[in-house]
């Protein structure tokens, strides 16, 4: 019994994880069309925040607060510097933001040094019977899903997310009614790395903090938000879902390694099913 | 178009003046650049001509080096390792462009799903550490890579083989890129390659005449897939030794900024990039592995910004227009 509940949590704490990071770039790929390969390095980042913030004696917490903010600045700038030349031009999007990728972590790398460096795990364990859970794991999946509400809340309940919506779909009726795309897409861009810098930072106690670390991530997120389709925060909630099913079984049942490989196979075979992703037939919407 | 006969005499005659003009160290340097310039002219022809950009080349390069050393060690034969090393790279192609050309998934989608599977077969090659992870007599070796791998040998019927000595080797490799360059070029004149040409400006109407894309990308693909994992198997046989770096997103950008630099479409501005970034890679002292890292991202940000076109040709451009100014000045004069 308590063994099959805690099976059962670490696969909705596998799916909550895969979710809250894919979540930066659901709004960045999926509703904006923008190929970040960046995304991985802004999740660094954010995770690069929280050990700044622990050694200056800040503590976990704020590093966490701060790091939405830091990287949501620095998707500020990217999309100021770069992306904003190439809206409607993907596949140079890809190769610029693959460069700023590559250059992201060789910058990383030359101040922080190519090592791994720890966050302590706030919070503790309880003990379930002869398991012991970490309440940081529950405490993540608290997150993705304030993160989830929040997001689903800001786009459907907000003048901004609306205007942000109709930006997507038809950018000069917004401008010919009075707002200017430009800030639309710069403010999305924004939001959407700031989310990354949160998921960056939440998985930072749990991985080790890395220069590399975003690219253990990128191919993964980028399948989830692809299987999505797009509806995009259920279909890349119910895609997380079951790629994360996918991944944690067979992690259990062999090594992570399978575990990654099954759920890519699964993902392209999926794909081939249902070339539209998950949420192809459903009703349209956010 | 009509210049080509003598862009292969030339060709031919320079690759086989080379080795008497360069050092033997360069003539060695040269020869695994050329197979670079196959990696690069297999990405030409997938991205460049069909219009289907491939993430996935460094994997196909990759698992074409692997299968060359499975198949060189466990058979002694360096000619069925570079056979393997094609068919392995071909057959992945095969799978992977079936569920993705058949499933009619995006070409955004294409190329960030080439990507993923590069980066998880880097980080499977990378897990297989332990002598359990081993074919036949090969071990995977983990991300040390595997070693041992048998140099190139001659191998006639009737006689014992010889591993190739440099020069030699140079002139192997250099006419294999010549051959497939050739055949390349054939391809890309031939009705087929029209048809992709076709399918690169714009694959809904290529379909309304009537042609089946979906094959003649899978086909495509195939190919690409082949030439690059003969490149990866040279790759192998030249160092003796391949290790899961090549599937790392930096050597797939590597890939693509050599195309860029080149220029798409005519697969010799592929091989004039190889040659060009390899040769300034080398210039540059590779300082260090992370210094080069922060360079090719900011090359690949500025020529996407500022050269969207290629490098290459945008220097051919600028030296034409420097020509043709001071000719034009004249002309108004009098």
């Amino acid at each position: 019994m308590d063994l099959a509940v805690v099976t059962a949590f670490g696969i909705v704490y596998a799916i909550a994880t895969l979710v809250l990071l894919a979540l930066g770039l659901a709004v960045i790929f999926g509703m904006m069309g923008v190929i970040n390969l960046a995304q991985g390095e802004f999740l660094m980042l954010g995770a690069y925040t929280v050990l700044l913030a622990t050694a200056h004696g800040l503590g976990v917490w704020v590093g966490i607060a701060l790091a939405p903010l830091c990287v949501g600045i620095v998707g500020l700038l990217v999309e100021r510097a770069i992306i904003r030349f190439l809206y409607g031009r993907m596949l140079d999007t890809m190769l610029a933001t693959w460069g700023l990728s590559l250059a992201l972590v060789g910058i990383v790398t030359l101040v922080f040094g190519p090592t791994t460096e720890g966050v302590a795990t706030p919070l503790g364990f309880f003990t379930m019977g002869r398991y012991s859970v970490s309440y940081y794991n529950v405490f993540v999946v608290g997150v993705t899903l304030a993160a989830l509400a929040v997001t689903y809340g800001l786009f459907n309940f907000t003048r901004a997310g609306l205007v942000a919506r109709a930006t997507m779909q038809n950018a000069g009726m917004v401008a010919g009614l009075g707002v200017n795309p430009a800030w639309v897409y710069m403010g999305t861009f924004a939001y959407g790395a700031a989310l990354a810098g949160l998921g960056g930072a939440i998985m930072a106690p749990l991985t080790g903090v890395v220069p590399t670390l975003g690219l253990a991530f990128i191919a993964k997120i980028f399948i989830t938000v692809i299987v999505g389709g797009p509806v995009i925060l259920l279909g890349t909630t119910t895609a997380g879902s079951v790629l994360g099913f996918v991944e944690s079984v067979v992690s259990y049942a062999s090594t992570p390694i399978y575990g990654q490989v099954a759920m890519l196979a699964f993902a392209i075979v999926l794909l081939r099913l249902l070339p539209q992703g998950i949420s192809g037939f459903w009703r349209r919407g956010v | 178009m009509r210049a080509e006969p003598a862009v292969w005499t030339t060709g031919a005659v320079v690759l086989g003046g080379l080795p008497f003009l360069l050092s033997l160290f360069q003539v060695v340097q040269l020869t695994v650049f050329m197979a670079f310039c196959l990696l690069a002219l297999s990405l030409d022809l997938i991205w460049g001509v069909a219009g289907i950009l491939s993430f996935g080349q460094a994997a196909f390069f990759g698992v074409g080096g692997y299968a060359y050393g499975v198949v060189g060690i466990n058979s002694g034969s360096t000619t069925l390792g570079l056979a393997g090393a094609v068919a392995s790279a071909a057959v992945l192609a095969a799978l992977l462009g079936y569920f993705t050309f058949y499933g009619r998934v995006g070409a955004m989608y294409f190329a960030v799903i080439t990507l993923t599977v590069t980066l998880i077969l880097h980080q499977v090659m990378g897990s297989t550490a332990g002598p359990r992870y081993a074919i036949g007599a090969a071990r995977l070796g983990g991300y040390n890579g595997m070693t041992n791998i048998p140099s190139l040998a001659l191998e006639l019927p009737g006689r014992t083989p010889s591993v190739l000595e440099p020069v030699p080797l140079f002139y192997v490799v250099g006419g294999l890129l010549l051959v497939v360059l050739g055949l390349g070029r054939a391809l890309v004149r031939s009705s087929f390659g029209r048809v992709l040409r076709a399918i690169r400006e714009d694959e809904g109407r290529t379909e309304l005449l009537g042609y089946d894309v979906r094959w003649r990308k899978l086909l495509t693909f195939v190919i690409s897939g082949g030439i690059a994992g003969l490149a990866g198997g040279l790759f192998a046989g030249w160092g003796n030794f391949i290790n899961p770096q090549v599937f790392s997103l930096s050597q797939s950008a590597l890939v693509v900024i050599w195309v860029m630099v080149g220029g798409r479409g005519t697969l010799y501005g592929a091989i004039a990039g190889a040659l060009v970034v390899q040769w300034l890679t080398n210039y540059l002292g590779a300082a260090s592995v992370t210094y080069t890292s922060v360079l090719l991202g900011v090359a690949l940000v500025v020529i996407v910004l500022i050269f969207p076109g290629g490098l290459v040709p945008a220097v051919g451009r600028g030296l034409g227009w420097l020509v043709e100014r001071p000719r034009r000045a004249l002309a108004v004069l009098p």
